[in-house]
């Protein structure tokens, strides 16, 4: 059980360019008289993806990491920017020039119940990609199709079957078989695995997998599963309202973190092992994540931030190396974290009407316990509600 | 994804991981079921849903044997019986063993009448509404579908069309052409779309956004393609619920044009014209002229009202076992 | 004695397909101020079981016994149930925008469901104290927030209210239902923060039910794992993850990627889980399990104690001394293709 990387990180050509990629989304229903406002679902981004590789693309809700797949696959039109897809750019064309590439660059769906037509049979949705590029019909179709339905695991005789009849796991099956009818260059998979059961996951990451090695294929991996996108990426971007926050091969992401956010997130992340938990010293971010609407100025992340300085609030930061790092590791960060850094040290040096609003309570600042789960007193002054019945001796 | 993994063939590795499903020992493997199966189930049992086919399976053997039944009777349906039908004064005389039903204003058989008129009403309803529902679906597939200019000109089309009162459209039809069986189906077909249309319009809009609508667009699939194969077997249900509620209304609006004498022309038994001869007489004590069709009338919409209503209850998805 | 003791609760609803037995014959007791986490997939019956304890599930056939402070709450009085829910049980659940009734403020709702237990409190006094827990749990400027919708809070904010809410009379117990599910991680990580300072600061008993093992680790003192309707093992949260017995949780922990090295070939647990409309006899883990043999498939294991430790139970055939127990591990292993995952 080696770990063998079959792409080294300068090796493999490039199959993918995105440069300053722009998606933005109109506000509906604001007047004719209301200046026009805009969801800034991907906000400039730009990275590269190696033939071969998987690539994954972390991030919470509202950080447009799903738009942003979307877009690369052009199914939405993009605000601005380039892609370029092995040396096309494919950036602006229409959705009609646009169709024989789809053969090439393909997309799996999170949803297994949404992303199967309900009133159509099986075999019929596998087939689709046959029957829209009109590449085989009638018994070659159903042998292609029969065929693809035993390479992803699934019963060729259950053909007839409508999605209803399977179980989650075999309808995420379908859709890969469906992807892959073509053999395409590029999946774009967006969170494929986390509607499923935990052994259930596990069954189609190796097909997944397998599937790489078997036909070659190159990965972007949408998922917000730290540990199953460390598992299964040879680079990682981790993405926050819009912007690519740190972009780095995965080992290096997880072990030396440099944005903020980055080890938020990390430390957040529950891992099922009990003397880690014991030991961790866990950053709870305070606040929720703002609007896109109307997106912080500066570093997006700085209202939330452990370290946040005056600059973080003027100035957006450049995704590059930070730190000495090389080129293949970059951070958007005025004041990346260093080796063995504990945000917990550090107070942010902005004014209060930078900052998200402090909650007070069991998340007030000075209520972290030293080790998580071994809170020591309560060091909040918040009182307790007169008691009722209850528990409390 | 970088493992070298020790089986080769990848493929038969992930397919003994699907593969080894539990199936019970010794115990019967449940039939998976299609979402058309659940429906039909569902229908089977429901008591109202039977009573009211039956009811529309009786008038509708009626219309269909109707001449095998007056020429069994040996009274026509437009075959006049001056010296039995009619009372010393030329007036209709009531039921009795020869005239089930009694007869009419023109002392004709009156029970062979009324199932006469059953197969216009029946044929009528039944194509008009297929008129409705094919025109309606196709404009609200895409409206709904293409959005942008082509949902707003249809949709203001179809407000359009719902403002101007029926009956007014269709007087002024046929008095500019001659009221005829198809002239009728024709008015009330063309008419009638605007419901369907925007029953589907509607359930195109909230589809459009699923994701299977999304992987259709991403392999490539071109407007039409997804309007007529992805989103059209899922706007089936709804159609079907809708015009077995259309039916009816199709029939009361075939039975008021003829009413006014714009709809299917005498001497054609009809119940609409019938029931328009009937008030003149009604007043006079000749109750069965005015009951007989009005009943038969009822009977009929009420029966396809309580089946459209179960077929609704059928099909609706919120109801059924289709999502898990 | 516990504060909930659970005995023998069976479950099951007749359906259109036939007879569900979400839950079979499962037992668990669990003592003031200690969290429980329940572990299981889909079908597991985790969450029947608990919503049938609190009589939340209608047109089910149960029988078993859960007696909560002195009371069997299978056979309470829908008076007696109305007044235990709210006030001495608190329950909050994965989704709060379908919990919390959308048409109501926020406050308003705390406000009733304080007055509708506590019929002595003023208004007045009610609303000071719904402003008071949503400052507790964390809520910023809770004086105007207290005035919101549903809608107007972020999901991470929503399920702190509805903690708040299910908080706001001391309740003993609170059970929890998959609550960070369908949140991200870093709003995960508050209201899991604000769970635990609450249950310190009242001494309230847990049972957190999860499919996520890692929340599991975080918070649990005892952990249950259920599968296909029973209970499979039991024990302290360090024993099921170091020195856990039953093939299942082993199954479990295999197939997560945190676990193993980096970049292994994962090994999921082969198969589907089960049907729950006609379980076969025996074991319900036999037809997935790498380790069965004939007895898995005829009889069902009773939950006995894994070497010598009472506190913890296994329902598994297999030898419960550790060192058998291991042996029979490392054959198993030996004998299946090396990283293959026991197909």
């Amino acid at each position: 059980m080696s770990d063998v990387n079959p792409v080294p990180p300068d090796g493999g050509d490039i199959l993918l360019q995105v440069e300053n990629l722009v998606k933005y989304f109109p506000v509906k229903g604001t007047a004719f008289f209301q200046q026009r406002e805009y969801v800034h679902a991907v906000d400039d981004v730009s990275f590269t993806v190696r033939r071969g590789e998987t690539f994954g693309i972390v991030g919470e809700t509202g950080c447009g990491k799903s738009t942003l797949g979307r877009s690369i696959a052009r199914l939405h039109d993009i605000t601005a920017g380039r892609i370029v897809f092995d040396g096309r750019d494919i950036s602006k064309i229409s959705q009609r020039r646009m169709r024989p590439l789809r053969r090439e660059i393909q997309m799996i769906f999170q949803d297994p119940i949404g992303s199967l037509n309900p009133r159509r049979r099986v075999g019929s949705i596998i087939g689709d990609p046959f029957a829209i590029h009109r590449t085989a019909t009638g018994t070659e179709r159903k042998r292609r199709v029969q065929e693809l339905m035993e390479r992803v695991g699934l019963n060729p005789e259950h053909y007839n079957r409508f999605p209803a009849e399977f179980s989650g796991g075999q309808r995420q099956r379908i859709g890969v078989a469906r992807a892959l009818a073509f053999q395409p260059k590029l999946v774009i998979c967006d969170e494929p695995v986390s509607a499923l059961d935990v052994s259930i996951q596990a069954q189609v990451i190796n097909l997944l997998a397998d599937l790489q090695k078997e036909f070659g294929l190159t990965y972007i991996f949408i998922a917000h599963d730290l540990s199953v996108v460390r598992h299964v990426s040879n680079n990682v971007a981790v993405m926050y309202l819009g912007k690519m926050t740190e972009i780095a091969p995965a080992d290096d992401l997880f072990d030396t973190p440099r944005h903020p956010y980055t080890g938020a997130l990390l430390s957040a992340v529950p891992l099922p092992d009990p003397d880690h938990s014991d030991e961790r010293q866990q950053i709870v971010l305070v606040g929720d994540v703002p609007s896109p609407i109307a997106p912080p100025s500066g570093c997006r992340f700085h209202p939330r931030c452990p370290k946040a300085a005056p600059v973080c609030v003027t100035q957006d930061p450049k995704l590059e190396p930070r730190l000495g790092d090389g080129p293949g590791h970059t951070a958007a960060c005025h004041l990346p974290m260093a080796q063995g850094e504990n945000l917990a040290d550090f107070k942010p040096s902005i004014g209060a009407e930078e900052r998200v609003i402090e909650p007070e309570g069991v998340l007030a600042a000075d209520a972290l316990p030293d080790a998580s789960g071994n809170g020591t007193g309560d060091g909040s002054t918040v009182a307790l509600p007169a008691s009722g019945e209850g528990g409390k001796s | 994804m970088s493992m070298v993994p020790e089986v080769t063939g990848g493929g038969s590795q992930a397919t003994l991981e699907a593969a080894a499903e539990p199936i019970p020992v010794g115990r019967k493997i449940i039939q998976g079921r299609s979402p058309w199966r659940l429906a039909w189930e569902r229908l089977r049992t429901d008591r109202a849903a039977i009573i009211s086919t039956a009811t529309i399976a009786v008038i509708i053997l009626l219309a269909l044997l109707a001449p095998l039944i007056a020429h069994w009777l040996g009274h026509g349906p437009n075959q006049q019986f001056v010296d039995i039908g009619e009372d010393e004064n030329g007036n209709p005389i009531g039921p009795n063993g020869t005239f089930w039903f009694g007869t009419d204003s023109s002392a004709r058989d009156l029970f062979v009448r009324t199932i006469y008129g059953a197969r216009i009403s029946l044929s009528i309803g039944v194509l008009a509404t297929l008129v409705s529902i094919a025109i309606g679906t196709v404009f609200g597939l895409a409206a709904g579908y293409l959005g942008g200019v082509a949902d707003a000109l249809i949709a203001r089309f179809i407000d359009v069309v719902l403002a101007v009162p029926f009956l007014v459209i269709a007087i002024s039809v046929a008095s500019i052409w001659r009221p005829s069986f198809w002239l009728v189906i024709f008015v009330v077909g063309v008419l009638g779309f605007s419901y369907p249309a925007r029953i589907v319009r509607g359930q195109v809009i909230s589809l459009k956004e699923k994701e299977f609508v999304q992987s259709a667009r991403a392999l490539g699939a071109g407007p039409l393609r997804i309007m007529f194969v992805d989103l059209l077997p899922n706007v089936v249900a709804l159609v079907i619920v809708y015009g077995s509620l259309l039916i009816p209304a199709a029939i009361v609006a075939e039975a008021t044009l003829s009413f006014l004498g714009v709809g299917v022309q005498p001497p054609t038994a009809d119940w609409g014209a019938m029931i328009s001869d009937a008030q003149g007489y009604y007043q006079y004590g000749y109750w069965w002229y005015l009951l007989f069709p009005s009943l038969a009338l009822l009977i009929t919409t009420l029966a396809f009202n309580i089946l459209g209503d179960s077929v609704r209850d059928a099909l609706d998805p919120r109801g059924g076992g289709i999502y898990k | 004695m516990a504060l909930l003791e659970v005995e023998d609760l069976t479950v099951s609803f007749r359906t259109a397909d036939g007879i569900v037995q979400a839950v079979r014959g499962v037992s668990y007791d669990i003592e003031a101020g200690q969290t429980l986490g329940i572990v299981g997939e889909s079908g597991s019956g985790k969450s029947v079981s608990t919503q049938t304890i609190t009589g939340l599930t209608k047109g089910a056939q149960v029988s078993g016994r859960a007696v909560f402070q002195g009371t069997d709450l299978l056979t309470a009085s829908p008076a007696q149930m109305q007044a235990i829910r709210g006030a001495k049980i608190g329950m909050i659940f994965q989704d709060p925008l379908s919990s919390l009734h959308p048409y109501y403020r926020v406050g308003w709702q705390i406000v009733e469901m304080i007055r509708l237990h506590d019929r002595d409190m003023s208004r007045d006094d009610a609303r000071k104290r719904a402003v008071e827990l949503l400052r507790l749990v964390g809520i910023p400027q809770p004086e105007t927030r207290v005035h919101d919708y549903p809608h107007q809070f972020s999901g991470g904010m929503r399920q702190r209210a509805m903690i708040a809410m299910a908080m706001a009379l001391n309740p003993a117990l609170l059970i929890a239902d998959e609550p960070t599910t369908a949140l991200d991680v870093t709003v995960q990580a508050q209201v899991l923060r604000v769970i635990a300072r609450m249950q310190e600061m009242f001494g309230t008993a847990v049972i957190l039910i999860t499919h996520d093992l890692g929340v599991i680790a975080d918070v649990a003192d005892e952990v249950l794992v259920m599968y296909g309707g029973k209970v499979m093992e039991r024990s302290d949260r360090r024993t099921l993850f170091y020195a856990s017995h039953h093939p299942y949780t082993e199954g479990l922990l295999q197939s997560l990627p945190a676990y193993g090295g980096a970049r292994e070939r994962l090994r999921p647990i082969p198969g589907q889980p089960p049907s729950l409309l006609d379980p076969p006899p025996g074991c319900p883990f036999a037809p997935r399990c790498p380790y069965a043999f004939d007895r898995c498939r005829t009889e069902m294991p009773p939950l006995d104690p894994v070497g010598g430790d009472a506190g913890h139970v296994s329902a598994c055939w297999l030898p419960h001394d550790s060192a058998a127990r291991a042996e029979v591990r490392e054959k198993v292993l030996r004998a299946q293709p090396a990283g293959s995952a026991g197909a």
